[in-house]
């Protein structure tokens, strides 16, 4: 929408990217309204404020450049006004209580654990050019053997590191059929899957039978923060509850942008995974640091298995992952690449699972819709803010020496 | 290291795979070892419970009866993977990861058993095979969603199935859970569909429909699977995808539509999957559980069945036949208990599907194995092989082999 005029206006027009964030506002404005501590009694405003940014959504999709933009505007414009109608229908009590802010907080942390470990793996795994999509699979030989481990060493620091060792040989398996065997990387991945899926349930099946892994377990422990846990709403939202897993995975991802991104290494990683060949004439190690990262990111991943076993739930059952291996695979692609948009990827993920939880409060049998809800959410946010995104150039490729 | 120029293209073809299948088989065997089970045995009562001993003409009487019964259960098993693996492998030569056949196959069987339940006064015929394209539609459309994401805003596939398989289950879950909209009348406090009624069933042709005889679904996934390979071969729109597959970029600059191709081959694909679930819906499931749904596995095994027939018709067909002899030999009123614990067995299936895709991911191994009596100076030698080995690096002629047998596999998928 660039106007041609022969002398520049006095005051610039808006563009329409401009236009379409103002819209976005609106619409959020639009969902919070009837939510605490707003908590408006009727769905009037934020109706119109949702057809405004829908209507507004429409126009800048016009704007072929500014398609995604327009599209995403729409979906939450329109979205908002089911929302408020829904939440202006319950009790205050009701909506209050799903929508205790530092509870969702706590639960969708604790959704987003595993998943952020499993991405930051993703990550250094296809930096290096290794595609992984048996990160779901190295999750589940994390979940058995910091279980096993932890029952037969009585020790939840041994747990986990048998349980990253696991994820670590898987991740070396992966790394010699994908490096030293060139094969297909995708195909490697999917089998490392089948694989985890067969070994721990047939480990589970020989050791603990029918009974399932113990009762008591030492679990990795929560950590309550000393200042935090006297600040309302921080004491319960994180003060308190947050399990070590959870903490030492967000430090992390500062950690790993630092090491990609501002340390040599982390250079040298990326450009082996952009120009092997070229990585190779000056002198550095392909292979090697190849295979480095890969089981690097099997560890990693096996970690997120080991909160999700020997740290939240505190026992193993078959194919315990169910999929979360995949959103994890998906959040990598969601943050290109890069730790902090991989951390957005699995709060957003996180924090709508949680809610999607504590709003079957309203109503049992739309409960189970509403499961979908962070998978709706997800896509829309990919659809309409991430779009194209471009991987290392040679992930995937095997690297032959010449 | 190459295989001998005297083996032919078809040869090498069979082959490659074939050991692979053979090395998965002798590393589980080795697994079952270590851990106490006699692996001969247990391939043995594997082999049995497939059914496929009905294919000896010296087994008889009672033995022979029931091997028909597992035989039948095979094929009923390896319908849906072979129409899974097809919407897998059509997506692959496109150079898409097609991850959501699962999520095809669920909206599918929704469609599937909601059309075969209503509209009661139709003709039989009608009803069928309305009931079979309405899941095709839906399985397709589905499919298409993220086909069109991907050529309108360029959202990468893997994301997108990926999530649209979880909205598929939670929405069927949905449906299907107690006082969810399509709870069958007489579901009475079980999360279940209505039933089809009986001349809604596909026909059965070999064994006693009350058993779960063979019915006419295997014939459906062996007609898509020639579907898929005059599709992809003798057509077109199949030269356009396995273009788009090798390289988009080229693909656009020929004048191809690569956008609209995203969306085309999505949306076969998902046809593919929808089949899949119709068969099982009309062939021997009749009703649809939340069970059924959350617990179905048969759209991710596709992405396995596809990778094993290296993503062609024929390729797909015989590994669907492998994975759903698989499933059926192992399944715990077939194996003999005194052999293995029958909990342990489909675990062993999981441990040898996996240990077959993992080596079918690199030719390599097979390839040197192969060539290993060459190597040791056994057999004629081939006139010219010297020349081509010195002007080959050894492993470079294997990845070539190898890419080869692949043609446009997800390698292009740049996860």
């Amino acid at each position: 929408m660039t106007t041609v005029t022969k002398q520049p206006p006095r005051v610039a027009a808006p563009t329409t990217k401009q236009i379409g964030i103002v819209a976005v506002v609106l619409a959020a404005i639009a969902w919070v309204l009837t939510l605490p501590p707003i908590m408006a009694r009727t769905p009037v405003p934020s109706i119109v404020l949702g057809v405004t940014a829908a209507v507004i959504g429409v126009a800048v999709l016009r704007d072929s450049n500014h398609r995604r933009l327009g599209g995403v505007t729409v979906a939450i414009g329109l979205i908002a006004i089911p929302l408020a109608i829904a939440m202006t229908n319950q009790t205050s009590a009701n909506v209050r209580e799903v929508f205790t802010w530092s509870a969702v907080v706590a639960s969708g942390l604790t959704f987003a654990t595993p998943l952020i470990w499993a991405a930051l793996g993703g990550i250094i795994s296809e930096r290096s050019g290794v595609v992984n999509v048996g990160l779901e699979g190295m999750m589940l030989v994390g979940c058995y053997f910091g279980i096993f481990g932890a029952d037969v060493c009585s020790s939840w620091v041994l747990g986990m590191l048998i349980g990253m060792a696991s994820g670590g040989l898987l991740g070396l398996l992966h790394a010699y059929f994908s490096i030293h065997l060139r094969a297909n990387q995708v195909v490697s991945g999917v089998a490392i899957n089948l694989l985890a899926t067969g070994i721990t349930g047939y480990l589970f099946v020989a050791h603990y039978g029918d009974n399932g892994t113990p009762g008591t377990l030492p679990q990795v422990p929560n950590v309550t923060l000393p200042v935090i846990d006297h600040i309302t709403f921080l004491d319960d939202a994180v003060g308190r509850q947050t399990n070590l897993l959870t903490w030492v995975g967000l430090l992390l991802v500062p950690v790993v942008w630092w090491y990609l991104f501002r340390t040599r290494a982390g250079l040298r990683l990326r450009a082996i995974g952009e120009q092997p060949r070229a990585a190779s004439t000056v002198g550095l190690k392909v292979v090697a640091t190849r295979y480095g990262a890969v089981v690097t990111s099997g560890m990693l991943a096996a970690l997120g298995g080991v909160y999700l076993s020997d740290g939240f739930d505190g026992s193993f059952n078959f194919d315990m992952t169910d999929g979360r291996g995949f959103i994890a695979l998906a959040a990598v692609i969601f943050g290109k690449w890069n730790p902090f948009g991989a951390l957005a990827a699995t709060i957003l993920f996180g924090f709508s699972t949680a809610l999607a939880y504590r709003l079957q409060t309203f109503s049992q049998t739309l409960g189970t819709l509403f499961q979908a809800l962070p998978y709706v959410l997800t896509l829309i946010a990919v659809a309409g803010l991430i779009g194209r995104s471009r991987p290392p150039a040679a992930s995937g490729i095997p690297y032959v020496k010449e | 290291m190459k295989l001998p120029p005297s083996v032919s293209r078809t040869g090498r073809a069979l082959l490659v795979p074939l050991t692979t299948v053979v090395i998965a088989f002798v590393v589980a065997g080795l697994v079952m070892g270590l851990t106490g089970t006699n692996p001969f045995k247990t391939y043995v009562s594997i082999f049995d419970g497939t059914g496929l001993n009905w294919l000896f003409p010296w087994v008889g009487g009672q033995t022979r009866t029931i091997a028909s019964q597992d035989l039948q259960q095979t094929l009923v098993a390896t319908a849906p993977l072979i129409l899974t693996g097809l919407a897998v492998a059509f997506a692959f030569r496109a150079g898409l990861f097609n991850i959501g056949a699962q999520g095809q196959y669920t909206v599918g069987s929704v469609l599937a058993i909601w059309v075969g339940t209503s509209f009661t006064h139709m003709n039989p015929v009608l009803h069928i095979v309305a009931s079979i394209v309405a899941a095709a539609l839906i399985g397709g459309a589905w499919a298409a969603l993220a086909g069109w994401l991907k050529a309108v805003v360029g959202t990468h596939e893997v994301i997108s199935t990926i999530m649209l398989n979880w909205i598929a289950i939670w929405v069927a879950t949905y449906l299907f859970q107690e006082n969810g909209p399509l709870q069958g009348k007489q579901a009475l406090g079980n999360p279940v569909s209505n039933t089809l009624p009986n001349n809604v069933h596909l026909p059965v042709f070999w064994g006693n429909p009350a058993l779960q005889g063979l019915d006419v679904g295997i014939f459906i996934g062996l007609a898509a699977a020639v579907v898929f390979w005059a599709i992809m071969n003798r057509s077109t729109l199949g030269y356009e995808v396995r273009a788009v597959g090798h390289n988009p970029d080229a693909a656009r600059g020929a004048g191809i539509n690569v956008a609209r191709n995203y969306v085309v081959t999505m949306a076969i694909c998902g046809a593919f999957a929808g089949l899949a679930s119709s068969v099982d819906v009309l062939g021997w499931q009749f009703q649809v559980s939340t069970a059924d749904i959350s617990g179905s596995q048969v759209g991710f095994l596709g992405i396995a069945v596809a990778l094993l027939g290296r993503n062609t018709a024929i390729g797909t067909v015989a590994a669907a036949l492998l994975f759903g002899a698989l499933e059926t030999g192992t399944a715990a009123d077939n194996i003999n208990a005194s052999v293995i614990n029958p909990e342990l067995a489909p675990q062993l299936t999981l441990i040898i599907e996996g240990l077959v895709v993992l080596l079918v991911s690199t030719d390599l191994i097979a390839v040197r194995l192969l060539g290993l009596p060459r190597r040791l100076g056994l057999g004629r030698p081939e006139p010219g092989a010297d020349l081509a080995q010195a002007l080959e690096p050894d492993d470079a002629a294997a990845q070539a082999a190898a890419v080869e047998g692949f043609d446009a596999g997800p390698a292009t998928t740049g996860l």
